[in-house]
This record gives C-alpha cells, structure tokens and sequence, in this order.
C-alpha cells in the first residue's frame, strides 16, 4: 500500500510541477512583463536595469526557476488591484469556494442517489425514462444557463431565495444546484448500473429468499454495496466543482477563488490569475490523488498492480 | 406499422429529429443573412423589450421578442450559430488531429516516447480547462481564435488516450508485423494501415464532441474571455441579457434554448453513431 501512495503522490508532485510550467509560460505569452512595471515613457537605460533587477535578461528556465522558489516560499506577489499579496487573497477566497463545491456535491448525490436507485428497482418504469431525459437535457444545458433560469425563476418571479450573495443558509440554495446540476446525470448511471449488478447478485437473492423485506434490501443492503464505486468517483466530481465553481460564482456574486480570479483576468493583474489557477490545479491534482487512493483501499488489486 | 416505412430503406431509424436540428443550425450558419427576419444589429428601439407573439403586447413580426435595445432575438441566434459552428468545426479538426496523431506515436512506438506522452497528457488534466482558459485570455487577446486554441489545448489529451489505447492493440496484429518486415516505410503504416482502423473511433469521438465544444465556447463567451462585440455568439447574448434580466424573461430563455437544443441533437446523433460505429466507446 506505501509503495502505491508513493508512486501516486510523485505522478502528482509531477503534475502540479507541469501544471506550473505551464501557467508561467502562458503567462509570459502576453509580453513583457517590464512593460506593465513601468511607465511607458521609461527611459531605455531604466528598461534594461528593471530587467537586470528582475531577473529578466536571464534565459527563461532560470526565470521559472526564480519564479517556482518564490512560488513555493508562497510569494506569488503582490495583487495589483487588492494591493495584498496575491497568496493571501486566494487563501482568504478559498473557504468560501469549498464551502459552494461541497453543498454543489451535497445536491448531485442528493438527487442521483434517489433516482439511480429507484431507475434500477423499476427498471424501464416511468422514473427510469424521465431520469434518463432529464440526464440528456442536463447535458446539454451550460451550468450558466441553469443558474440564469434558476434566478430568474425563484429569486425574480417567485422571490423565494436571493439572487447573489453569500452569508445565509439561503444564499447557497441556487448557486449549489446550479454547480450541482450538471454532474447529476453521470452520477445517477453509476448509482443505477452499480445497484443493478448487486440486486442481481446471490447475497441479495439469498435475503430474499429468507423473506427479508424488499425496502430493507434494496436501501440497505444493497444500496451499501453499490455506494462504492460512487463514493471512489466524489473526488472527481469535487474537482470538476472546482472548475464550475468559475462560472457559478461569477454569476451568482459568489466571494470564492473562482469569481476573484475572473475579476484579475479583466484588471489584468497577473499574480492573483497564476496563484489562482495553480491553487485549484494543486486542488484538483489532490482531488484526482483521493480517488486513486480510495480504489486503493476498496480494491487491493489495484494497490498490488504496477 | 413503423412511422417511417415510407423512408427509403437506407434512412429507416436514422436519429431524424436531431439531424433535423442540426441541419438548421447548418443552414443558418452557412446562408443566415438571406434568411434572417431581420439584421441582427439593427438597432430599433421603438421595439425594445417587445415580448415574443403569445405574450400580451407581443408582435407577430418578432417570433421569439426583441432585446433591450429592440433587436430581434431569432436573428441573433440565426447568426450566432455561425459563431458555434465555426469554432466546433476548427477546434474538433485541430484538437481531433493532434490527439490522434500523439495518440498513435504513443500507441505505436511506447517505450520512453509513450512515457512522456502520457505525462504530458496527465499534466494537461491537472489543470482544470476553465483555469486554463482564463489564464490564456488573460495573456492573449480574447476572441474567436483564443476559444480554438483553448479548446484545443484541452482537448487533444482526451483523444490521444484514447486513440493509444486502440494502437496498442492494433500494433499487435501480424498484419502490421507483416508491414514491417516487407519493409513498409513507418509514415505508410500509419496512413494505410493505422489509420483506416481508428477512423471510426475518430469519427464517434468528434461528434461527440461538438456539444462539449458549443457549452464551452458559450460558457467563455458569457464571462466575457470569449467572442467579443459586435461579433454575435449565444453565450454572448446570455451575457447582455443577463444585464436586464428582470425586463425580459425571454432574452434569457431562448439562446439557452438554442444551445440546448443544439447539444441535445448533437449528443443523440452521437450516441446513435458510436452504438453503431463502436459500440466499445459506450463507457464514454
């Protein structure tokens, strides 16, 4: 089991390194940097000794260099705009954005847990089929759009729930079954494919035919049984949260990572952009680890592979 | 009796509905302006915020209502699908592409070279496609070649991890074995003798695509890192209309509604292709 914690955590040390690489490159695409430190009128003698104060006439692998040891003593610079270093306002941003992805996950499990086990035991009944319409349409709605309709609907027409916001309970209904609602459909296949294999599995007949009542084994029984290959999955729908969270929070005038980071890319203020994407890279990286790591403990087959 | 017996027999089951969709999306991309109720930037705004036809107040010459500055919403969305079909048709040839390609040089040679490709690939999915978009468009100019290239960044790993996994398998046959000794130069094996065999993958793969690519570009366009003004793209639309979202319910409505439809047709007809195609890919 060390061996495969080792192995995963260096594949993901691997790839928050590349996940870095790329970030400071893309970066560098928009221009010199100089050019945003100084006022245009600069004199060239001034250019050149910003550039040699910064670092910046050296070639490029010994600028990431500089850039990754600041990175990693958590010196991304200063924010522009918040004029605070751009560390401490993603960390600050950062509670709230768990906070949504949680309640967004809370709401997809809610909804699929439900309907994939009733979709397996009435199998091609009427919740099957309007499951599986409601699974396409979700697919094909973007998560702006549903959170566009939910506010129009239930913040505007019926006035239940505010529109934007954060502080009360009410103010992360609409925003986590806008985040919510996209990872529904998928998560309901799993919940149904996975009760369908158990409920025709022999300890489930043996149940049945010692006269265990049919609630029982289906929610208890069974259900327990097909809950793992959805509970293996959570971390992959928590770092697909972290990447709608984007958009939700940008509509919903949610004070998260994501909304923080949009805002930088209209002020152009750079160090809150690259703190930003590299703290939900590092976040989804970690997510994608958990996962690995609870097939791991489900099934040694997997820790025992190469 | 089936309601499509008087098909000719070719076309019996066909997915019509969502071709029929598609089709439409095609035809006001290619020929919108001669078709168009109206110019979509005409500015009237005597007819600002005039709700669709069944609605009280309501004019029949505006089918699906007019915006806040009185520009008539279906010949937006008539000339915003140009918009999607354009970027679908460029970041799936692109992405499509240089995922098979990598794909197969992974598949085909393995060893290091497979090695690095598929670090490469894991560290392309460590950065989640949003992130990634946001800080392109911070760095380069938004606008209708920054979505390509980002959709393109993110999605060549998906199609390379797929198409690897079916070179490995196909390496194996004598076939290709028997290519090798007769002395077949290794680009010949990969157009004659590869490809052919992952061309149906490839294509189940593209389609399928196309929704992910229409909620993605709109998705970009809406935060404004997308395709800009006068320029007209739905996400676009949805972004203006959310500014006066408590006059016109409508406004907000029916671009989504495009998309949705669009996706909708494009997911079915895919599905309906890979069951008949490759039915292998149903995990997807």
């Amino acid at each position: 089991m060390w061996r495969f914690l080792t192995r995963r955590a260096w594949q993901g040390a691997i790839s928050i390194l590349g996940a870095s690489i790329i970030i400071f490159l893309i970066s560098r695409l928009s221009g010199d940097p100089i050019l945003i430190l100084l006022p245009n009128d600069a004199s060239q003698s001034l250019i050149e000794e910003t550039r040699r104060t910064y670092g910046l006439d050296r070639p490029l692998w010994v600028q990431y260099g500089i850039w990754a040891q600041k990175a990693l003593a958590g010196d991304f610079g200063r924010s522009y705009r918040w004029e605070m270093p751009a560390l401490r306002l993603i960390l600050e941003r950062l509670p709230a954005t768990i906070e949504l992805a949680v309640f967004g996950l809370l709401f997809s499990v809610a909804i699929a847990v439900p309907v994939g086990v009733l979709s397996a035991v009435h199998r091609g009944g009427w919740i099957d089929r309007v499951g599986r319409v409601f699974a396409m349409l979700g697919q094909a709605m973007p998560t702006f759009w549903v959170g566009l309709l939910l506010i129009l609907v239930f913040a505007i027409h019926l006035n239940w729930l505010p529109a934007f916001g954060h502080g009360t309970p009410a103010h992360v209904v609409l925003p986590a079954i806008a985040l919510g609602w996209y990872p529904v459909a998928a998560q309901t296949r799993i919940v149904r494919s996975a009760m369908l294999d158990v409920l025709d599995s022999d300890h489930v007949r043996l149940s049945r035919a010692l006269g265990t009542p049919e609630r029982l084994i289906v929610w208890k029984y069974a259900l327990r049984n097909a809950a793992v290959p959805l509970l293996t999955m959570l971390g992959v729908y928590f770092a697909a949260m972290l990447g709608g969270a984007f958009v939700v929070e940008t509509i919903f005038a949610w004070p998260g990572v994501g909304r923080t980071v949009v805002e930088a890319v209209f002020s152009r203020d750079f160090p809150v952009v690259q703190a930003g994407v590299l703290f939900t890279s590092i976040l989804f990286v970690l997510s994608n680890l958990l996962v690995d790591l609870s097939y791991g403990l489900v099934d040694p087959r997997i820790r025992d592979a190469r | 009796m089936r309601a499509d017996g008087w098909l000719p027999e070719w076309a019996r089951g066909l997915p019509w509905l969502p071709i029929l969709v598609l089709l439409a999306v095609g035809v006001c991309a290619l020929a919108g302006e001669t078709i168009m109720p109206f110019d979509p930037n005409e500015l009237d705004l005597g007819a600002a915020f005039v709700p669709p036809p069944w609605q009280e107040g309501g004019k029949t010459a505006y089918l699906l209502g007019a915006d806040n500055l009185g520009r008539d919403i279906l010949s937006r969305i008539m000339a915003g699908s140009r918009v999607s079909v354009i970027v679908a048709f460029y970041a799936i040839l692109f992405s499509g592409s240089i995922g098979a390609l990598i794909g197969m040089v992974a598949g085909y040679f393995g060893g290091p070279v497979d090695a690095v490709l598929m670090r490469l690939i894991e560290i392309q999915q460590s950065v989640p496609s949003i992130a990634l978009a946001l800080i392109l468009a911070a760095a380069l100019e938004p606008g209708l070649w920054t979505v390509v290239v980002v959709i393109v960044l993110t999605y060549w790993a998906w199609y390379a991890r797929i198409i690897r996994g079916e070179i490995m398998a196909l390496k194996g046959r004598d076939y290709i074995a028997f290519a090798r000794v007769a002395g077949v130069s290794t680009p010949v094996i990969f157009l004659r003798h590869l490809l052919p065999n992952i061309f149906n993958t490839l294509v189940v793969l593209a389609t399928l695509q196309v929704g992910q690519v229409i909620l993605f570009e709109a998705s970009l366009s809406f935060l404004g890192l997308g395709i800009q003004q006068p320029d007209i793209s739905w996400g676009l639309m949805l972004s203006d209309a959310r500014q006066y979202i408590t006059n016109a319910w409508w406004a907000i409505t029916m671009p989504g509604l495009a998309i949705m439809l669009t996706c909708l047709s494009a997911n079915v007809f895919g599905d309906w292709l890979r069951d008949r195609l490759d039915p292998q890919l149903r995990q997807l």
